[in-house]
């Protein structure tokens, strides 16, 4: 190849850096965002797989009334650890596994702006995971649920230090994609990629950074506080010395309502891709869609206090906060019209992909619907605590958020692997998860609405056979949704190793990211190209007739894989850095002395941290510094 | 930015005026004024202001917070779009805070 | 990284521009302390409360780290015009300043402490220290790295022409800089009104 990936410069090579794109140590220093985003993605299978694990043992012990599998105290952990891991380590880093891979190359960008950054991100992640789930080995998991409320919740024997820690690590994390993905998106788009050119994909990962950027810094000060009442004695949430719980709640929700929409948004963003193609159709109402977005971000921020409805807030606040939510809808629906309007009079291709993009659309609005009832505040005080609650999370998150990444994984397979997934496997997953997940949680809703309170060990017996018969086939529901989960597994290993060859463009797609080789290479782009349309890659292949109908260009729509391309042209990428995997393993001692009080450990994570971190900005750069002055710019 | 556009940027990019930045006499000269600014602000804890002395006490803090931000942090100098992320970063906190301690007040005791 | 600045969407410096969003986070961030200060300033647990601070002594540090702004500027506009023994003083003095402002939060923190006034005290104890003690963590980390900036331009690494590293430095240190002006009227001399010192 003509073209020069590594740097030639005459710079030394520093004695740490990985040089090869082989082996382990290459995986370790990548600064790729696609490798970054390979990574993500498999990280959050195994986390998937351990949740999983969890909901299945919950699911065993609520099989039958007044059961005891697990004691009280398992389960607590179990239901505990299964909420952070969903959320925590499972939807938002899938979220980020799509971010990563894909938001430069829809842009036309070679990388993100920060690569080591965006590693960093990646290892803060994966050590955050790690040290939450260590717990188990140093005296039990957090066990006071996701939300964490104090004062309970600062107490020793709820374990919740490691939740504070753990979710601060992972708030870092999150905090750090957040300004790289938006200092991208404002940055580096190619040349003609306004605003209303990007995809919606693209909008959607701004939103969500945005949101993360003035969600997380609300709950890393309720988990610094929490954490301090928990192992320093500090007096935030005791009501002993005049503390206020409900000024935990209030953090936790400030934060907490954004992060419900950081979760759906993305998989909103990959569903607004895989529905035009498969219709070949443009995108009904892109301008709706991506103000909607930004609208649901907006006002997202404005009705936490739904959460609340039960705590003691007057009802002035009451009434404001549901109005607010109910205002959510809006946009919401706005989205969802869209997405049927799309459909509405196109060539539709149900294949897997699509199929689950279809079937987010119906699970979300159902999830929706029960998310405008708990609004309702008298409705909210009977239904909240219960299963009914637990249904309307999952069908947002589950069939929502969940359904919409797999639809995801499903298109973009061959863009990242050259390899088709199998559609008979793929079908068969789909269907299985469907009915697996209707099952499991459409008979909640009823047995919430029968009194079940959520978060309780034992199911009682007083609730009667209804209740006991709709939580026999929720635990039923697992099974079938277990055995579709090995049949994904499956198809993905299989699909890897002797998959289809895809070629570069299998869906006759629309957008940038399918106008480059297939899988891409590590610079993306051999040249940068120039954007005249929404839609860009579509507009190359196809012309319009006068009664709209595209017409395919002959030879229009050259994928931009010819080899010689750009031919010797210095195409300066980010070197390969191990500092950020150095750097970031020294959160793991400082998140051990802060759980445990211990000041010599706090002290070596922190020297290490700044090691690491010096390390890491006097490393040389190959490439050139980012201003190097008069030599490097000769060498430009 | 003088430093940026020197290395030959197109000028429609530049988003702010590339206003020069003061120089060192002007530097002190404002350091002066909030200097006594803070002296003023101090002396609420001396005097009997009365009524006066929450809302002067706000509107100090305002003016030397827009001061530092304006000159020595460049923001006058600068793209736009750096001071919007400032003040949309203070006005978000402001609001969700101000409904948030609201909450605590409005007929709580229902 | 090595995308110089004119090749960007919008003829910005990728860093300038990351540190004014992170930047925007973090009133978030210090925002929440604010309200738990707030909520709780009265709810001293029978302890001491904001009668207990000291104006005139707090007054001297803040006019420090405001004048400490100044010393951080000068560098900058040093560096700019390639003087960079320039630089380096008025970074040393910046750093100084951040350390004399330190030295009096711990000063302050003692005297504090031996009045009775400790972090597990009350909830107003807490939200006291932990507001000014997170502030003073950021002057600790701005410290650190007014020192890395300075070694790093002796030995080379940061050279005449790089002024945006001083001035991505001098931006997170201004912000510190305002959230104490914040600090210094809403934290201190506001609730100090209602004593009538
Ligand atoms: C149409 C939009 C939505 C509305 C109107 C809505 C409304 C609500 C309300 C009022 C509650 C409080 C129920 C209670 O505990 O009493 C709630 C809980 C919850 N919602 Fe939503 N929601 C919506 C969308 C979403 C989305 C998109 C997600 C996530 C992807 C989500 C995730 C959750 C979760 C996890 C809880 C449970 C929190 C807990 O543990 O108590 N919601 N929702
Ligand atoms: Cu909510």
């Amino acid at each position: 190849m003509a073209m020069t990936t590594t740097p030639t410069t005459g710079a030394p090579t520093p004695r740490f850096r990985p040089s090869s794109r082989e082996g382990i140590l290459s995986w370790i220093g990548t600064t790729d965002h696609k490798r970054i985003g390979i990574m993500y993605f498999w990280t959050v299978l195994v986390f998937f797989a351990f949740g999983g694990t969890q909901s299945g043992l919950i699911r065993a012990q609520l099989a039958q009334a007044e059961q005891s599998l697990i004691t009280a105290e398992i389960y607590n952990q179990m239901f505990t650890m299964h909420g952070i891991t969903m959320v925590f380590l499972v939807v938002m880093p899938f979220a980020a596994a799509f971010f990563n891979y894909l938001l430069p190359l829809m842009i036309g960008a070679r990388d993100v702006a920060f690569p080591r950054l965006n590693a960093f991100s990646y290892w803060f992640y994966l050590f955050g995971g790690v040290f939450l789930y260590s717990s188990f080995l140093l005296g039990g998991a957090p066990n006071g649920s996701w939300v964490g409320y104090a004062p309970l919740s600062a107490n020793a024997v709820s374990n919740m230090a490691f939740y504070a820690v753990g979710l601060q690590i992972l708030g870092v994390s999150s905090l750090a994609s957040a300004i790289n993905f938006i200092t991208t998106i404002l940055n580096m788009r190619a040349p003609g990629m306004t605003f209303m050119r990007m995809p919606i994909m693209v909008w959607m990962t701004l939103v969500t950074s945005f949101l993360l950027l003035f969600a997380v810094p609300i709950i890393a000060v309720a988990l610094f506080m929490l954490q301090f009442d928990a192992v320093f004695g500090a007096q935030f949430f005791q009501p002993a010395s005049g503390g206020d719980p409900l000024l935990y709640q209030h953090l936790f929700w400030l934060f907490g309502h954004p992060e419900v929409y950081i979760m759906i948004l993305p998989a909103m963003g990959v569903v607004s891709e895989v529905m035009p193609v498969f219709s070949r159709k443009p995108l009904f109402g892109y301008a709706a869609m991506a103000f909607a977005g930004a609208a649901i971000g907006f006002i997202g921020f404005g009705v936490w206090a739904h959460h609340m409805f039960t705590s003691a807030i007057g009802p002035v606040p009451r009434a404001a906060f549901s109005v607010a939510t109910m205002f959510i809808a809006v946009p919401t629906g706005i989205k969802i019209f869209n997405w049927v309007f799309t459909m509405w009079g196109g060539k539709i291709r149900f294949t897997t992909a699509m199929l689950f993009s279809v079937g987010f659309v119906s699970m979300f609005t159902i999830g929706g619907l029960s998310g405008v009832m708990h609004a309702v505040v008298p409705h909210n005080a009977q239904q909240h605590d219960t299963y009914f609650v637990v249904a309307h999370f999952h069908y947002v998150l589950f069939g929502g958020a969940l359904f919409g990444f797999i639809s995801g994984v499903y298109y973009w397979f061959p863009k990242v692997t050259g390899k088709l997934m199998d559609e008979k496997l793929g079908k068969l997953h789909f269907w299985t998860w469907l009915l697996g997940f209707n099952l499991t949680f459409g008979p909640m809703h009823l047995s919430g609405l029968l009194g079940q309170p959520r978060r309780t060990a034992v199911l009682p017996e007083e609730l009667g056979g209804t209740v006991e018969l709709y939580n026999l086939l929720s635990s039923l529901g697992f099974v079938v949704l277990f055995g579709s989960a090995l049949v994904f597994l499956y198809n993905l290993i299989r699909s890897l190793r002797r998959g289809e060859v895809s070629g570069d463009d299998p869906w006759d797609a629309r957008t940038l990211e399918w106008m480059t080789a297939t899988p891409p290479k590590p610079h993306n782009f051999d040249e940068i190209p120039t954007i005249t349309a929404r839609d860009e890659f579509w507009h190359r292949k196809y012309a319009e007739d006068e009664q709209h109908v595209p017409v395919p260009v002959p030879a229009g729509a050259s994928v931009d894989t010819d080899e010689h391309a750009g031919h010797g042209e210095h195409i300066h990428m980010p070197d390969a850095s191990v500092w950020p995997f150095i750097h970031t393993m020294g959160v793991l001692p400082l998140g051990y002395g802060l759980v445990y009080a211990n000041w010599w450990l706090i002290g070596a994570g922190v020297v290490w941290m700044v090691a690491g971190f010096f390390g890491w900005i006097i490393e040389p750069l190959a490439e050139g510094d980012d201003d190097e002055p008069a030599t490097a710019l000769a060498a430009h | 930015m003088a430093d940026t556009t020197q290395a030959g940027a197109p000028a429609e990019a530049e988003g702010g005026a590339d206003g020069h930045h003061p120089t060192q006499q002007e530097y002190i000269r404002i350091a002066v004024v909030l200097a006594i600014l803070t002296a003023l602000e101090v002396s609420t804890y001396y005097f009997e202001f009365g009524r006066a002395a929450l809302p002067l006490l706000i509107v100090l803090m305002a003016i030397k917070f827009v001061m530092v931000a304006g000159f020595f942090m460049h923001l006058r100098f600068d793209t736009k779009l750096f001071g919007r992320f400032l003040y949309t970063g203070l006005a978000w906190a402001v609001v969700l805070y101000t409904l948030t301690l609201l909450v605590f007040v409005v007929d709580a005791n229902q | 990284m090595s995308v110089a600045t004119h090749e960007t969407s919008m003829g910005l410096d990728h860093r300038k521009l990351a540190m004014w969003i992170f930047l925007a986070s973090e009133f978030l961030f210090f925002g929440a302390f604010v309200s738990a200060y707030l909520l709780y300033l009265d709810t001293t647990n029978r302890g001491p409360g904001v009668e207990i601070f000291d104006i005139p002594f707090t007054s001297v540090s803040s006019f420090v780290l405001l004048m400490s702004s100044l010393t951080m500027v000068l560098a900058h506009n040093s560096h700019v015009r390639g003087d960079m023994r320039g630089m380096r003083l008025w970074i040393l003095a910046t750093a100084g300043q951040g350390m004399v402002f330190l030295g009096g939060q711990v000063y302050e923190f003692t005297v504090f402490f031996r009045e009775g006034l400790d972090l597990t005290q009350s909830p107003f104890a807490s939200s006291f220290f932990f507001l000014t003690g997170f502030h003073g963590a950021h002057v600790f980390i701005g410290v650190l790295i007014l020192l890395g900036l300075y070694s790093l331009s002796l030995t080379g690494k940061v050279k005449v022409g790089q002024d945006v590293k001083t001035e991505m430095v001098g931006l997170y240190w201004h912000f510190v800089d305002i959230i104490w002006v914040i600090i210094f009227t809403v934290v201190y001399l506001i609730p100090e009104l209602r004593v009538g010192g």
